[in-house]
């Protein structure tokens, strides 16, 4: 595209500042945690050192958060993906009318602050004598994160093959082995990443769990009460732990999720081609069936 | 209904209906009309309940009207969100514009992973991050001076500023791919066609690139404002208490204030603020729901 120079340095000065401000906090904090400061900072830098990891292992308090946002979130899984998938499952077999409607209300959550969410179910369960803790936070991040699973689920489900599975059904196959032998292998992908989705939205959330963790600690609940109440660079040892984990991460997810697309695309193509080439007799095989 | 049991069976038919159906009625629909039923009746003793004085009453929605403190922090909640949508949406809209349109696509892929990655990361850390660089002793005070921009270090977590750029930052990537998304399918011919038809960049943005993104950016600033209202985590890290943010009093009804019947009812004037905010954009930008929740 023809660009005048002044618009292409322009965008370049906007593009650098731009990452700059994405990236410098982050640098920034994960600088902090080898300063031997108290207070997390890096200026002025008053020494290099390794002891906040140290003071980090120690904290048993930090021990318990981790554990307690680990079982969270594989409750949240556990509820999460079978429900995202029944309901994408529901949806595509509804008539457009009624699907409109069910879909808007099941991403209605999405559209929900998190606090509300929060609110709504613990006052709700309050009426069954259930306080807050592990098991109202499963419940409470669940509501919204199904709908992230129903999403997912409902991307790929779009491009299934339909004959597929009337085969199975027709070659003899009970309901239940079409599913798990046809659907579920199909849909496997989705669902994985689902669940990887949904794991990282249940350990980052603080708006909703706050509301319903009852007397639990979650490890990002931690974190934050740190920050209020005294902080040390051994929050940043955390941090920076937690950030090149959630990287690593992240690069693998679109690493694989992008080798999925490339084979798919290739399966595709090869698909046109041998479609094109047997068209004619595989038209006439079809014709009467229909 | 009969496609479906066709379809998987009885057993498993009966699981794909009973599954969402909890979720909708347990989980969604029935939560959020218990919290309704509990913002119309007063707080009352537990021996009280079903009693006389348990009653329909608009009184916990005359607290926030009439308590002053509140109502400013509930308006300041309101112009503070308005304003981080639209910062975020002018920081965000070049470099969607630059990625959907004027980069390369395997540049494009380059840049999109970067974007992603602070996505995945905790927004509680990414509000750390700025508690760190906006403290009094902390570096950006350090540059400032050392710059001899500021004889005294400024106190950034003092007020709404630390708030409202922890909040940009915060949610920037809400705003980013609704907006690359939806520009993405714009056919770069049109873009090409106006300017050779001697159309200035402004005039393209406002004629073309700006209709066609139209529920990008309804989406994206539906998504902030309803984070930036909603938001606990920025004010409370970022914020003083002169900086009081609407989620921080609703959270102070139920676990300091005791008062679950109060809080539930500002909650729900939070609520009712982000449907209205909803509705607003879509009537601005002449969208449907249906393009939102793409």
């Amino acid at each position: 595209m023809r660009r005048d120079p002044v618009t292409t340095w322009l965008m370049r000065i906007y593009l650098v500042l731009f990452f700059g401000y994405l990236f410098l906090p982050l640098m920034v904090m994960g600088a902090a945690t080898f300063n031997t400061s108290r207070f997390p900072t890096v200026t002025p830098w008053l020494g290099t050192t390794f002891q906040w990891f140290v003071e980090l292992y120690r904290d048993g308090a930090m021990w318990t958060a981790l554990w307690t946002s680990l079982v969270i979130a594989a409750g949240v899984i556990a509820v999460s993906v079978p429900i995202g998938l029944a309901a994408a499952l529901l949806l595509t077999s509804l008539h457009a009318r009624a699907r409109s409607f069910v879909y808007g209300v099941m991403v209605s959550p999405l559209l929900t602050p998190g606090v509300i969410i929060g609110i709504s179910t613990l006052v709700f369960w309050q009426r069954f004598g259930v306080a807050g803790g592990v098991f109202l936070s499963v419940v409470a991040q669940s509501t919204y994160i199904i709908a992230y699973v129903m999403l997912m689920v409902m991307a790929r489900l779009q491009r299934f093959d339909r004959s597929l599975e009337e085969a199975a059904l027709d070659l003899g196959a009970s309901h239940l082995q079409a599913f798990r032998r046809v659907m579920l292998p199909y849909l496997r992908p989705s669902l994985l990443a689902a669940a990887v989705i949904a794991f990282l939205q249940s350990f980052e959330n603080y708006n909703t769990t706050l509301f319903v963790r009852g007397v639990d600690t979650t490890l990002t609940i931690y974190i934050a009460s740190k920050v209020r109440t005294g902080v040390t660079p051994a929050v940043n040892a955390l941090g920076l732990i937690l950030i090149v984990l959630t990287v690593l991460a992240a690069v693998l997810y679109e690493w694989r999720r992008r080798s999925e697309r490339r084979r798919e695309s290739i399966a595709a193509r090869r698909r046109e081609v041998s479609e094109a080439a047997e068209g004619g007799v595989g038209r006439a095989l079809a014709a009467p069936a229909e | 209904m009969t496609a479906l049991i066709r379809r998987f069976g009885l057993g498993l038919s009966a699981l794909i209906i009973a599954l969402p159906v909890f979720w909708i009625v347990m989980m969604i629909v029935l939560p959020e009309l218990v919290m309704i039923d509990f913002a119309f009746r007063p707080n009352l003793l537990p021996a009280e309940i079903g009693g006389p004085k348990d009653v329909y009453t608009l009184g916990n929605f005359q607290t926030l009207v009439e308590n002053t403190i509140h109502r400013a922090i509930f308006l300041k909640t309101i112009w503070a969100s308005a304003f981080v949508t639209l910062v975020t949406l002018v920081v965000c809209y070049p470099i969607a514009y630059h990625l959907a349109q004027g980069t390369k696509p395997e540049r494009t892929g380059f840049l999109i992973l970067l974007l992603i990655i602070p996505f995945w990361i905790n927004e509680i850390l990414r509000t750390f991050a700025w508690f760190i660089i906006l403290a009094y002793n902390g570096p950006l005070n350090a540059l400032l001076s050392g710059l001899g921009l500021i004889d005294r270090p400024i106190r950034f977590l003092n007020g709404n500023f630390g708030v409202i750029i922890g909040m940009v930052y915060a949610y920037i990537l809400f705003m980013v791919f609704p907006l690359y998304n939806s520009m993405e399918s714009l056919d770069r011919n049109q873009i090409e066609a106006a300017r050779d038809l001697g159309a200035s960049a402004w005039r393209i943005h406002r004629r073309i690139v700006i209709p066609h993104a139209k529920p990008g950016i309804a989406t994206g600033c539906i998504f902030t404002f309803m984070l930036a209202a909603g938001s606990y985590a920025v004010p409370a890290l970022l914020g003083s208490p002169q900086s009081r943010w609407f989620t921080e009093i609703i959270y102070n009804w139920f676990f300091e204030g005791g008062n679950w019947n109060q809080g539930a009812a500002y909650a729900i004037v939070l609520l009712a603020l982000c449907l209205g905010f909803i509705l607003l954009m879509l009537r601005v930008f002449r969208v449907n729901l249906g393009d939102i929740a793409k």
